[in-house]
C-alpha cells in the first residue's frame, strides 16, 4: 500500500452523522455501475437518478423524507437491549450488542416516533438494517407494539417501515414470539379501524415478513426490494431448482398478489398519505396545504 | 422394530442380553428367574439415568425419533372412529403436510389440525417431511374459522422442522399465509389448545401455534431456528449444532422458565415412543382438563388474556 493511502493521523473520531446506513465518500457506485456524487444522491432521496436504483438507508433518512420539516418525536427512545439468554457464538450477544450500538449510535434495529405528514400526525416505525441486520429482538417488539399502542390510542394512521433480516437468533425464543406479540397488537388497531399501511424495502425476509410485514391494510413496496419468507439462497439449496429473474422482489410480489403497490421514493409521502385521506374518505390532502 | 439413538446403545445392549437370558429361561432348564430380574433392574436404572439427563440436543434427537408418535397417532388415539379428515384450502389444493378434522373426545368435538411427517422415505415424500405451503396454512385456517363458526374448540399439533422453503411457496405468499394465521389465532373467538410434539420450528410452527395454552411434549423442541442451521448461519459449520442447541434455549423446560409456553406434558421414561399408551393418555388428559378451564370462560375475555399473555413476551430495559 502506498504511503498516501494510509491513515497516518490516530483516534480520528468519526462524527455521528457520517454512521448512518447510507453511502460515505464522495461518489457511490449503483450496482449496475452507475456512479454519482453522494450530495446530489442525497438531494435525490437516496435513488440513483440514472438507473432509479433505490440505495438502502435508515430510520433517520425515511424520518426526514415522510415527515414535515423533519420535525418529529421520538417514541421509547429508551428501551435497549439485554443479552437474558446469555447467548454466545463466536462472541457473546452483550458485545454484539455493544459493537452494534457504538457503531450505529443506535440502541436497536428500530425507531419510532410520532409527527406529521401533509400537516396531519402519522406513527412511523423504521428499521435500521445497519443494526445488527436489522433483526426482530424483544426491542424490535416492544417498541413497535407500543407504537401500535400510540397510534391506537391517537387515533393515529400507522406505517410500519420494514428493513430487516427476520428474527435475531440471539434471543432466540424471546424473538419468535416477538412475531405473534406484533401481530397481536395489530388485531386491535384493526379493531379499532385505524389505518395500517406496511411498506416493505430492501430486505424484508424471514420473521418479519411472516409477520407485520404482510398485515398491512395495504402492504406497499420501494421497487426491486428482496421481499420472502425463505431468502433466495435458502430456497435455491433446499430445491436445487434454478429461481426465475427477479425473483422475490417487490415486482414479482405485486404479480403474485402480495403487495398493493409499488411506489418510488419520493412518491412515498404522497401515496400513503392518499390512501389514508381515500380510506377515511377524508378530503385529500396535498403538498400545497403544508 | 425399535430404533435407538445413539446414546440409547447401552439400553439396547441390556435389553438383548435380557431376550437372550429369557431364550436360555425357556430353552434349558437353569432358573434364570433372578438374572432377568437383575437385568430389568438395571435397565430401569439405565434408563433413569439417561432420560433424566439429556441435553439439549439429545432432546432434539429424541424430538425426531423414528418411533415417535406424529399427529395423526394423536387424533387417532384421542377421537377413534369419530375422526373425519377434512380437506383442501378451497384456493389451490390440499396440503399432504398439514392435516385436519373433527372428532371427538368424550362428548365433546374438537377441531384437531397438525403438522404431519410420514413413517418411512414414501410417506415422508408424500408428507413433505412435515413441511407445510401456503396452502396448508390456508387450509389450517379454514378449517379453524370453521370451528369458530359453530362453537367447537381447536387442538393444534405442531411437528415441524420449518415451513417448506420452495419456490412455489415463495410465489403464493408463504410469508403472507403465516403472518394471516398469527394474525387470525390471535383473535379466534373459540378456545385454541396447541400442543408441541415433536420439532417447533420457527414461523413454520407457530403459523398453527398461537393459543390461549401453549404446552410442550417433554422432548420436544420449540425455537426460532433449528440447531443445525443456527449453527451454519452463526459458525459457519454444521458442527456446532450441539453448541447451538443448548444456546438456543429450545428445550421444553427452558421454554417453560421463560413463560414462553404454558407447561410441559411429561413422557414415559425412554419417551413419548417407549409407551405410546401412557402418552396418549397423559395428553388426553390435558386437553381435557384444559378445555374445561377455558370453557368457563366468556369468549372475549378469554381472547383479551390470550393477546395480553403475547405482548408481554420480551425482555429489555428500559433506562
Amino acid at each position: 500500500m502506498t504511503a498516501w493511502f494510509k491513515r497516518s493521523d490516530k483516534g480520528i473520531q468519526t462524527p455521528t452523522e457520517a454512521k448512518k446506513d447510507v453511502p460515505k465518500g464522495l461518489w457511490y457506485k449503483t450496482p449496475s455501475g452507475k456512479i454519482i456524487d453522494t450530495d446530489e444522491l442525497k438531494e435525490n432521496l437516496y435513488v440513483s437518478p440514472e438507473d432509479g436504483y433505490h440505495v438502502r438507508i435508515g430510520s433517520n433518512e425515511y424520518f426526514e423524507i415522510l415527515f414535515d420539516n423533519n420535525k418529529y418525536t421520538e417514541l421509547d427512545k429508551d428501551l435497549a437491549p439485554v443479552d437474558s439468554l446469555n447467548f454466545e457464538d463466536t462472541k457473546p450477544y452483550s458485545e454484539k450488542i455493544k459493537e452494534a450500538q457504538s457503531k450505529t449510535n443506535l440502541k436497536d434495529a428500530v425507531r419510532t416516533a410520532v409527527g406529521n405528514s401533509y400537516g396531519k400526525p402519522i406513527v412511523i416505525a423504521a428499521m435500521d438494517f445497519a443494526f445488527i441486520g436489522g433483526s426482530m429482538g424483544s426491542v424490535v417488539g416492544e417498541k413497535i407494539a407500543r407504537a401500535i399502542d400510540y397510534a391506537r390510542e391517537n387515533n393515529t394512521p400507522f406505517l410500519m417501515i420494514s428493513k430487516s433480516g427476520g428474527a435475531r437468533m440471539q434471543e432466540a425464543p424471546l424473538s419468535l414470539m416477538q412475531m405473534v406479540k406484533t401481530s397481536a397488537k395489530l388485531t386491535q388497531l384493526a379493531a379499532a379501524k385505524i389505518p395500517y399501511i406496511s411498506l416493505c424495502t430492501d430486505p424484508t425476509t424471514g420473521g418479519t415478513t411472516a409477520s407485520y410485514a404482510m398485515l398491512g391494510d395495504i402492504n406497499i413496496a420501494e421497487p426491486n426490494a428482496l421481499i420472502a419468507f425463505a431468502g433466495p439462497r435458502v430456497v435455491r439449496d433446499t430445491t436445487g431448482q434454478d429461481l426465475p429473474e427477479g425473483f422475490q422482489r417487490s415486482e414479482f410480489l405485486l404479480e403474485h398478489g402480495f403487495l398493493d403497490a409499488i411506489y418510488e421514493r419520493k412518491n412515498l409521502k404522497k401515496q400513503i398519505n392518499l390512501y389514508i385521506d381515500l380510506i377515511q374518505n377524508n378530503k385529500i390532502r396535498t403538498k400545497a396545504v403544508i | 422394530m425399535m430404533e435407538y439413538l445413539d446414546f440409547e446403545l447401552p439400553i439396547k445392549e441390556l435389553e438383548e442380553q435380557l431376550q437372550k437370558c429369557a431364550i436360555i429361561g425357556e430353552e434349558s432348564e437353569v432358573d434364570v428367574t433372578n438374572t432377568c430380574k437383575e437385568i430389568e433392574d438395571k435397565i430401569i436404572n439405565l434408563k433413569k439415568d439417561i432420560y433424566e439427563n439429556l441435553t439439549p440436543w439429545q432432546r432434539v434427537q429424541l424430538s425426531r425419533h423414528p418411533n415417535r408418535p406424529y399427529t395423526l397417532d394423536y387424533i387417532k388415539a384421542l377421537a377413534g372412529d369419530t375422526f373425519m379428515e377434512l380437506h383442501g384450502d378451497r384456493t389451490v389444493k390440499d396440503d399432504k403436510a398439514i392435516v385436519g378434522g373433527l372428532g371427538k373426545i368424550g362428548d365433546q368435538s374438537f377441531m384437531f389440525i397438525g403438522q404431519q411427517k410420514g413413517i418411512n422415505t414414501k410417506m415422508r415424500q408424500y408428507r413433505n417431511f412435515g413441511m407445510a405451503n401456503p396452502e396448508g396454512y390456508r387450509k389450517a385456517l379454514r378449517l379453524m374459522r370453521m370451528a369458530e363458526k359453530f362453537g367447537i374448540p381447536v387442538v393444534t399439533f405442531v411437528d415441524t422442522p420449518g415451513a417448506y422453503p420452495g419456490l412455489e411457496a415463495e410465489e403464493r405468499g408463504q410469508g403472507e399465509a403465516i403472518a394471516r394465521n398469527i394474525f387470525e389465532m390471535c383473535v379466534l373467538k373459540t378456545p385454541i389448545i396447541t400442543i408441541i410434539i415433536g420439532e417447533g420450528a420457527s414461523g413454520g410452527a407457530l403459523g398453527i401455534g398461537v393459543g390461549d395454552r401453549v404446552l410442550m411434549m417433554e422432548n420436544s423442541w420449540y425455537s426460532v431456528i433449528s440447531p443445525e442451521n443456527c449453527s451454519t448461519i452463526l459458525w459457519r459449520s454444521w458442527e456446532f449444532k450441539e453448541k447451538a442447541a443448548a444456546a438456543l434455549k429450545l428445550t421444553s423446560k427452558d421454554m417453560s422458565a421463560l413463560n414462553l409456553v404454558d407447561g410441559v406434558i411429561p413422557e414415559p421414561l425412554g419417551g413419548a415412543h417407549s409407551d405410546r399408551e401412557t402418552t396418549f393418555d397423559t395428553v388426553r388428559e390435558t386437553i381435557v382438563r384444559l378445555f374445561a378451564e377455558l370453557e368457563a370462560k366468556e369468549v372475549d375475555k378469554m381472547v383479551n388474556e390470550r393477546i395480553e399473555k403475547y405482548a408481554n413476551m420480551g425482555v429489555y430495559q428500559e433506562n
